[in-house]
């Protein structure tokens, strides 16, 4: 194979590895849309507290002594999904709930405040420096031609590809199979009806931050331990990005959400690939202006009827 | 060319699997009182979200004044003079009664960036006659005295009269009531009645009229279309659809 | 009270979940590696303060919410004047405010009076933002992005062609208003959400373009030794550029570098005078009306005939336009501009002043613009908390308060009955 089709194949799994941490954020995006029909501007930064409690887990039990990587990372996704959710849950409670069923300028600023205060709670409480760790899962597979071009896959993108597979299924399984996935279901559907048949909508709202906040968590887990560096700042862009996955998928679709974030991922890759890294931002977002001009609706999403 | 005023044809609505419309027909002469009756549930008000630019129709063709207008968004129909009010009454509820009409005369008045900072004298003069047009209808639907009172406070009937009342400041061709006497006693019905039929009298212009009240529909319409479940069902003056055995069945009868 | 108990204690354990290990534990870099510290005991008191509290506040609620109902509310609308009298005596107020505004600087130091001019860019900021947001109801995260394009069209304007800056003002507005319509066209169709984030979106965009274009813009370096505003072309520095003469030479007085700091405050004051001028103006006009109404009900809007795209889209130009004002003059007054004045923490600033004053209410906008530019100036550690509050103030304004501190409404035609 030539230098550039083996460069291009590098770029495709690194943003493949990308695409699925946006992925699993969107999912949190879409969910929260297609129940309430609002944005969870504060979804980035419980990405960003994830990722900040992994870290506190992984150096908090290896001072403790535990020394068996698998455990601690287990130990560490499992901590930040309790205490990400968390966060989403109160982010329900405070911003959203008490304003429901008013003007919907009003919920979209509360939640803009949401996030300002959350990132500023983490920079002070924790610095606003960069915290770097070094690599718990090193090495990978090796292949392509030495002498022209090495492509590498790490098991540490295996273990993103892999986790966030399963992630999906659990997902799309609980969506299609469990009472509470019917629930959400129904609610997605009409919430005012699903409301009337006896559905507690309050719990399912609560619910779909509660699972969106997980989703990002173990996004913010992943992609911690792949970058190495974490700082308060990055749950603003990783949200901007996974908004635009949501919206590229068809906002209210999962399956959309899923499908957004590996383009959008994809596509971000290859523009760092031949251009200044710094416009892979400007792409990406002017690829949300795009789809919101020539397909709102999405790839996967549906049109809205409107109530007159 | 036929000398209707709007003219409806072959009207098909879907919402994903749902047929809401099918194949409706309606054609509306220059001061005429034309009502659509159906059951709940027959695709009225969907017939008129079409007309209006609110849906853009599936299927069929509407054209009014022979222009066809089924594809163009709803601030435009309204602009050629079709205008509408609603099942539940939409005004700008913390406006004052004033206001909401001169909202709905935004086009009439000048609208210019710079006349405005400036006060032209063109401006003021269009400004004060929107003022003028609005006491006019203000005076014509008895509202008068509450010209300066916030629109979210009037009584129910009163604020029907001030939906009708915005459409008519517009200067419309063709006035349509989405069950306008929804809610009203029956001396408010009357009045309604009487002021519909003003209307057609006094100002040149076509009603299309959705209503539940068999008495104002019977009593003031000079032609009825009916629909059952998005299809039509028949079309005729008030005496051949009171006698059409059809309707009796699907409509009158239940009643 | 007993069947509180769970709730409460369930809100407490949410508080500890929340605080304990974000905040109890502090993440150090030592070198390469890092090491967890536990927090000292006094923010592990906050920790519990906290936790108690939320569930006392929780267990509480319902007497609480008793008692607050028997308290008597303040009625602040039985302090003010009466109407008649307000509306006779409002010239001589504004008239009393303006001299106050024009006779102050002479009299303060020179720090006050930068401090002042730096706080009437931001009254522009807010009063122009809250066209957007308070008026036509439209969220726009990426206010900031406008007020770069006023800064740097002066600045490039200055550098590579030495245009003036009463002749770049006007420019900059008009450049900062086609940018606004360029991006709320495609946008302003769809719904207020999306038109929030992708201003969110367009203010980094900016941003990121004028920290890597460095060709044109000196990338993070910035521009520097902008031209300052003159006066009829005499010009506030020691000594005269050529072909020009200085202020102090043409009134044949000593050459004092207050001047300039007092020449830019008047300035803005213009400028803030007229912006607060046209604004009112349009509030009155039928644009003003249309926003207000488009606001409350879009659908009737659309069925008078109303083009809601168009209405929307001249709000949110407009609002551009006065901060690309705002920025040409930002940029005259610092002399040095960088991307690094144009992050979104600014455009956060100005919502906050918006939020707070109260949308739609110039008057709170403009008190609101004032507290938060002084307070961080009197109280050096507040800056420290000022984010983290500004965000605070937008969640418990929006849950308490929705209408801001100085709430107002739109003037409202009256007919008058002969």
């Amino acid at each position: 194979m030539t230098e550039t089709s083996l460069y291009v194949l590098q770029q495709l799994i690194n943003g493949l590895t990308i695409g699925s941490t946006y992925a699993l954020i969107a999912i949190g995006y879409t969910m929260v849309y297609g129940i309430i029909g609002m944005i969870n501007f504060a979804h980035g930064e419980v990405y960003m507290i994830g990722t900040y409690t992994a870290f506190i887990t992984i150096i908090g039990l290896f001072t403790m002594g535990v020394s068996s990587l698998p455990v601690v990372l287990l130990l560490a996704l499992m901590t930040a999904i309790i205490i990400s959710s968390t966060y989403g849950y109160a982010i329900e409670r405070v911003a959203y709930r008490p304003l429901r069923g008013g003007p919907r300028l009003i919920p979209l600023i509360t939640a803009i405040g949401m996030s300002i205060f959350l990132q500023n709670y983490i920079r002070l409480a924790q610095g606003s420096r960069d915290l770097a760790m070094p690599a718990l899962i090193s090495g990978g597979i090796e292949f392509g031609d030495p002498d022209v071009f090495e492509v590498s896959l790490s098991w540490m993108q295996l273990i993103i590809w892999g986790v966030t597979l399963a992630s999906m299924t659990a997902l799309a399984l609980f969506i299609s199979r469990s009472r509470l996935g019917r629930a959400c279901r129904a609610c997605a559907q009409d919430l005012k009806m699903a409301n009337l048949l006896g559905i507690d909508t309050n719990r399912i709202i609560a619910l779909t931050f509660v699972i969106g906040a997980a989703l990002a968590a173990i996004a913010g887990v992943m992609l911690g331990l792949y970058y190495g560096t974490i700082n308060p700042y990055i749950g603003f862009m990783a949200g901007l990005k996974a908004f635009t996955a949501a919206v590229l998928g068809g906002i209210g679709s999962i399956p959309g959400a899923m499908l957004g974030g590996l383009i959008l991922g994809i596509t971000e890759a290859m523009t760092a690939a031949f251009f200044p890294s710094e416009y892979k931002d400007v792409v990406a977002f002017s690829l949300l202006v795009l789809i919101l001009l020539f397909r709102p609706t999405g790839l996967l999403g549906k049109p809205e009827v409107e109530k007159v | 060319m036929s000398d209707n005023l709007l003219d409806v044809s072959n009207l098909v609505m879907r919402f994903g699997g749902l047929l809401a419309v099918d194949g409706v027909n309606l054609q509306v002469k220059p001061r005429q009182i034309h009502s659509v009756i159906g059951p709940n549930g027959a695709g009225k008000t969907t017939v008129f979200n079409c007309i209006s630019g609110f849906y853009t129709p599936t299927d069929g063709t509407i054209r009014y004044r022979g222009k066809a207008i089924h594809r163009m968004s709803g601030h435009r129909i309204s602009l050629l003079g079709l205008v509408r009010t609603f099942q539940h009454v939409r005004l700008f509820a913390s406006m004052t009664v004033i206001e909401n009409l001169l909202v709905a005369q935004h086009r009439h008045l000048n609208t210019n960036y710079f006349a405005g900072l400036l006060k032209t004298p063109s401006y003021r003069r269009r400004q004060r006659e929107a003022m003028d047009r609005a006491a006019h209808w203000l005076q014509q639907v008895d509202l008068l005295d509450f010209a300066n009172r916030e629109a979210g406070n009037l009584s129910y009937g009163q604020q029907r009269r001030l939906e009708i009342a915005r459409c008519m400041v517009t200067e419309p061709g063709l006035l349509m009531l989405d069950e306008p006497a929804a809610g009203l006693n029956p001396r408010e019905t009357a009045e309604l009645d009487q002021l519909i039929m003003r209307l057609r009298d006094e100002q040149d212009i076509a009603v299309l009229l959705i209503e539940h009240d068999m008495g104002l529909v019977m009593g003031i319409s000079d032609h009825i279309t009916v629909i059952n479940q998005g299809a039509p069902l028949a079309d005729g003056p008030p005496d051949q659809i009171r006698a059409n055995p059809a309707v009796i069945k699907a409509y009158l009868g239940e009643s | 009270m007993h069947r509180a108990i769970f709730p409460a204690l369930f809100a407490a354990g949410v508080t500890f979940l929340l605080t304990c290990l974000v905040v109890g534990i502090r993440l150090e870099q030592e070198g390469a590696s890092l090491t967890v510290v536990g927090a000292d005991a006094e923010t592990w008191g906050w920790i519990a303060f906290a936790v108690i509290g939320v569930f006392l506040v929780q267990l509480l609620q319902q007497p609480l919410q008793r008692l607050r109902q028997r308290l008597p509310t303040a009625d602040i609308t039985g302090l003010l004047p009466n109407e008649m009298l307000l509306h006779r005596l409002k010239p001589w107020l504004i008239a009393l405010v303006v001299s106050g505004l024009l006779v102050w600087p002479f009299m303060v130091s020179r720090g006050a009076v930068d401090l002042a001019t730096l706080t009437l860019i931001y009254v522009m900021l807010g009063l122009g933002l809250n066209i957007v947001v308070g008026f036509a109801g439209l969220l726009d995260l990426g206010y900031v992005a406008f007020y770069a394009v006023g800064a740097y069209t002066y600045a490039l304007l200055s550098e590579y062609y030495g245009l003036s800056f009463w002749m770049s003002l006007p420019l900059a507005g008009l450049l900062a208003a086609v940018f606004g319509c360029l991006l709320g066209f495609p946008v302003l169709r769809l719904r207020g959400d999306y038109l929030a984030i992708v201003t969110l979106g367009f203010g980094e965009i900016i941003r990121i373009l004028l920290n890597n274009w460095t060709s044109l813009t000196g990338g993070p370096n910035g521009i520097g030794g902008i031209d300052k505003p003159s006066l009829f072309g005499l010009e506030f520095s020691r000594r005269a550029s050529e072909g020009s003469q200085t202020f102090h030479e043409f009134f044949d007085i000593d050459y004092s570098s207050g001047h300039k700091v007092i020449f830019l405050y008047l300035v803005a004051v213009l400028l803030v005078l007229l912006t607060i001028y046209i604004i009112n103006r349009i509030q009155r006009m039928p644009l003003g009306r249309a926003w207000e109404a488009l606001r409350e009900d879009e659908i009737a809007c659309r069925s008078l005939g109303l083009n809601p795209t168009v209405i929307k889209l001249s709000a949110f130009t407009l609002g551009a336009s006065f901060a690309g004002f705002a920025g040409c003059f930002f940029a005259a007054r610092q002399g040095f501009i960088s991307p690094e004045s144009f992050t979104f923490i600014e455009s956060a600033i100005i919502l906050a002043i918006v939020v707070l004053g109260g949308m739609g209410s110039q008057m709170g906008v403009i008190c609101a613009a004032i507290a938060m530019t002084i307070l961080p100036e009197l109280a050096r550690e507040f800056q420290e908390y000022r984010m983290l509050m500004f965000g605070g103030v937008m969640v418990l304004m929006m849950l308490w308060r929705p209408q801001g501190l100085l709430p107002m409404k739109r003037p409202h035609l009256e007919l008058k009955t002969s």
